[in-house]
């Protein structure tokens, strides 16, 4: 009924309508605006998947800063402009390249609100690209979500639809805490229907996508898409999952993946994330801890397998957990295979 | 004689502007049965609302085709009603050589318009020939257009209608005027001065229902006749745990108790039903703009207005529907009813009467537009 739109534009209006509401959002990030020193065209780029394009034309330099090459200077510029009145969101093109300003993050952006006595806030929100599936190979397509939800002191989201991207990166933005935006780079050209007004969807709540008897599926970002995929299947069988989109892993929303297992008794968990402490791992220790007398079937868990992710197309597509290997899972929880 | 003569086929509707198909549940009725007008069927779901096919015609049902848990296009054929007469031989070729009606692709500029109104924006869906009566469908507190999703097309089919989003609702900007009946009634009136509508039919549900009869009031030669369903504007009671429940809910758990108490049956309140509402009620300023509307609109719980208990159905043709069982606006208000008024009260129907038991309803519009 709204219009349809897709994920890359439903990022672009959410920045672009919290740049019009609140004059202290600013973008940094490298080649967001692209030209920027050179004699190039400006606003050639929007960023490396053109996310941000057309921002420049509309808010200019004041409010769009190109960056150097260089993740640990800006970052860390961003964080502390954050705990100085702006609510800046970087880009960091790929979460793959977190790694070289991870101390600004983990140490400094995380710890501000708590080492201070809650006197600091630190209102910044670093997007990045997530996930396998583009042909970039190992330094590019990682999911690196669970390394981020480990940390006190950093919110973790992970939207699965355009819908939920506009208002969680709305939420976001606004979220007075440092937030890391993972956008899954293989979902940007996905459409859904996106209001033209302003919301936001609240950071740490889990949405029920479908809802079935059998089976819960948990899952987060593109393994959603996986998960339908397999209930819809398993449907033909008379099965019924239940699916679970958690959309923020952290805050995480225990409570209503808790409530769908009380009511299925089964459980399977995916996530695109290697499998040592990734999400899945943590779900299914907190359920196991909490609705143990609920379960009527060891949980499930269908992850990539714990490798770098492979450059050949073929085996690829052979690491990102299937609608298959899910569906397999939840045949498992039943006993039927 | 031509195929199909005698043959009453019977299609998946068209609920709403935007549904494409839908799933048959189960037959309410058997093959063999003989059908009145208006008998229900088949439950239908569709990702939007589940409800109920009616008979769209009288006649024995002869052929039971679609099944139940496959989904089907609008219009696709769903069953046979013919007599006697009819040999079974015909009823084969009928469904031999039934082709389901290609659906004009609509897109949402064919089907919405948005117009500006004293500066703020509202979305409008205009429908039917423009040329026959013009009936005006305004929903209530909280709703949006698609509170006629079973009501537009069979107006459409013989009258000129227009339904749209109340200032701060729907798609509409959210803005309100003022937070009164008398302003929504002004908005209304300039609105309808905007699409040049000099007279129209109104319909009203809930809190539209009071906007509606406050126009008539207000301007009695722009207003040909009344329809008022689930009416506000009747008497001050009013359930203000719905209000402030609905005001207040911002999640899909706190919200479906709440919309729970808009049906009789509460198995309407679809997963989709809920979603739309939260979508909504997500969008700033929202929440605030219902907090000013139900506090001015119903100040310490009551109802401010009650323009209804003014109406003249000597004047001008008022009809109000009420479901008996409306949990939300008590239906003893349907006793003070001015007199002259043709008042029908539905056994087992919640205060969304208009969807809950759309057939009735539906006849009731038409016999009033006559």
């Amino acid at each position: 009924m709204a219009r349809t739109i897709t994920m890359r534009e439903a990022v672009n209006e959410a920045l672009d309508q919290e740049m019009a509401r609140d004059p202290s959002v600013v973008l940094m990030g490298e080649d967001i605006v692209g030209g920027a020193g050179s004699p190039g065209e400006d606003d050639a780029w929007g960023g490396v998947l053109g996310v941000t394009k057309g921002l420049y034309a509309k808010y200019g330099r004041e409010r769009l800063l190109d960056t150097p090459l260089s993740e640990s200077a800006y970052i860390g510029a961003a964080i502390g402009a954050a705990t100085c009145g702006l609510r800046p969101v970087a880009e960091l093109m790929f979460i793959d390249f977190m790694g070289v300003c991870f101390d600004q993050i983990y140490n400094q952006a995380a710890k501000f609100r708590y080492m201070f006595g809650g006197k600091a806030e630190t209102p910044v929100t670093i997007r990045a690209m997530v996930g396998a599936g583009f042909r970039a190979a190992a330094q590019h397509s990682q999911m690196l979500t669970p390394l981020f939800t480990h940390i006190p002191g950093l919110k973790v989201v992970c939207p699965s639809t355009p819908y939920d991207t506009k208002g969680l990166l709305a939420a976001a933005i606004r979220d007075n805490d440092p937030v890391i935006f993972c956008e899954h780079k293989a979902m940007y050209d996905m459409s859904g229907d996106v209001p033209e007004g302003t919301y936001t969807i609240p950071l740490g709540e889990a949405e029920v996508v479908r809802e079935g008897n059998d089976c819960t599926i948990v899952a987060y970002g593109l393994m959603v898409h996986r998960a339908l995929e397999a209930a819809q299947a398993l449907s033909t069988e008379s099965i019924s999952c239940e699916v679970i989109d958690l959309r923020t892993l952290s805050p995480l929303d225990l409570d209503t993946v808790l409530e769908s297992v009380e009511s299925t008794g089964r459980l399977v968990c995916v996530d695109e994330a290697t499998p040592r402490c990734n999400i899945a791992a943590d779900v299914s220790a907190q359920v196991t801890q909490q609705a143990f007398s609920a379960l009527q079937a060891g949980i499930q868990m269908v992850t990539a397998p714990h490798t770098p992710v492979p450059f050949s197309p073929v085996l690829e597509d052979a690491y990102i957990p299937s609608a298959a290997k899910v569906a397999s899972a939840v045949r498992r929880t039943m006993g039927k295979e | 004689m031509t195929a199909g003569e005698g043959i009453t086929p019977v299609v998946m509707p068209k609920w709403g502007l935007s549904m494409k198909e839908g799933k048959v549940v189960d037959w309410l009725v058997a093959d063999g049965d003989d059908i009145a007008v208006g008998t229900e069927l088949m439950d239908v779901e569709t990702d939007k609302i589940n409800g109920t096919v009616e008979a769209p015609d009288a006649g024995r049902l002869r052929r039971l085709v679609a099944e139940e848990g496959q989904t089907y296009p609008v219009k696709a054929l769903l069953g046979v009603l013919a007599d006697e007469s009819v040999s079974d031989a015909d009823i084969d070729a009928f469904i031999a050589s039934y082709v389901v009606p290609v659906e004009e692709e609509e897109s949402d500029e064919d089907v919405y318009a948005f117009a500006e109104v004293g500066g703020i924006k509202v979305r409008y869906s205009r429908q039917g020939s423009t040329d026959g009566k013009t009936v005006v469908l305004l929903h209530g507190f909280g709703g949006d257009l698609d509170n006629w999703l079973f009501n537009m097309g069979p107006l459409a089919a013989v009258a000129d209608v227009v339904a749209l989003d109340l200032p701060g609702h729907g798609q509409s900007a959210v803005t309100l005027p003022e937070a009164s009946v008398e302003a929504l009634t002004g908005f209304v009136s300039a609105f309808l001065d905007g699409l040049g509508v000099e007279q129209a039919h109104l319909v009203g549900h809930s809190l539209g229902a009071a906007v509606a009869a406050q126009l008539a009031l207000d301007q009695p030669e722009r207003v040909a006749g009344l329809v008022l369903v689930a009416p506000a504007g009747f008497g001050p009671e009013i359930n203000m745990d719905y209000i402030d429940g609905f005001v207040g809910a911002a999640s899909k758990k706190d919200l479906k108790p709440v919309l729970a108490q808009l049906f009789a049956d509460e198995s309407l309140v679809t997963r989709s039903l809920i979603d739309g509402v939260l979508r909504y009620k997500r969008l700033d300023g929202v929440g605030d703009l219902l907090a000013a509307l139900a506090a001015g609109v119903f100040p310490d719980g009551r109802q401010a207005s009650q323009p209804g208990l003014d109406l003249d159905p000597g004047r001008l043709p008022v009809t109000v529907v009420w479901g008996s069982d409306d949990q939300v606006i008590p239906v003893a208000h349907a006793d003070a009813v001015p007199d002259g008024a043709t008042v029908v009260v539905l056994e087992k129907a919640g205060h969304m009467v208009q969807m809950e038991r759309a057939g009735e309803v539906n006849e009731l519009l038409l016999a009033q537009l006559g």
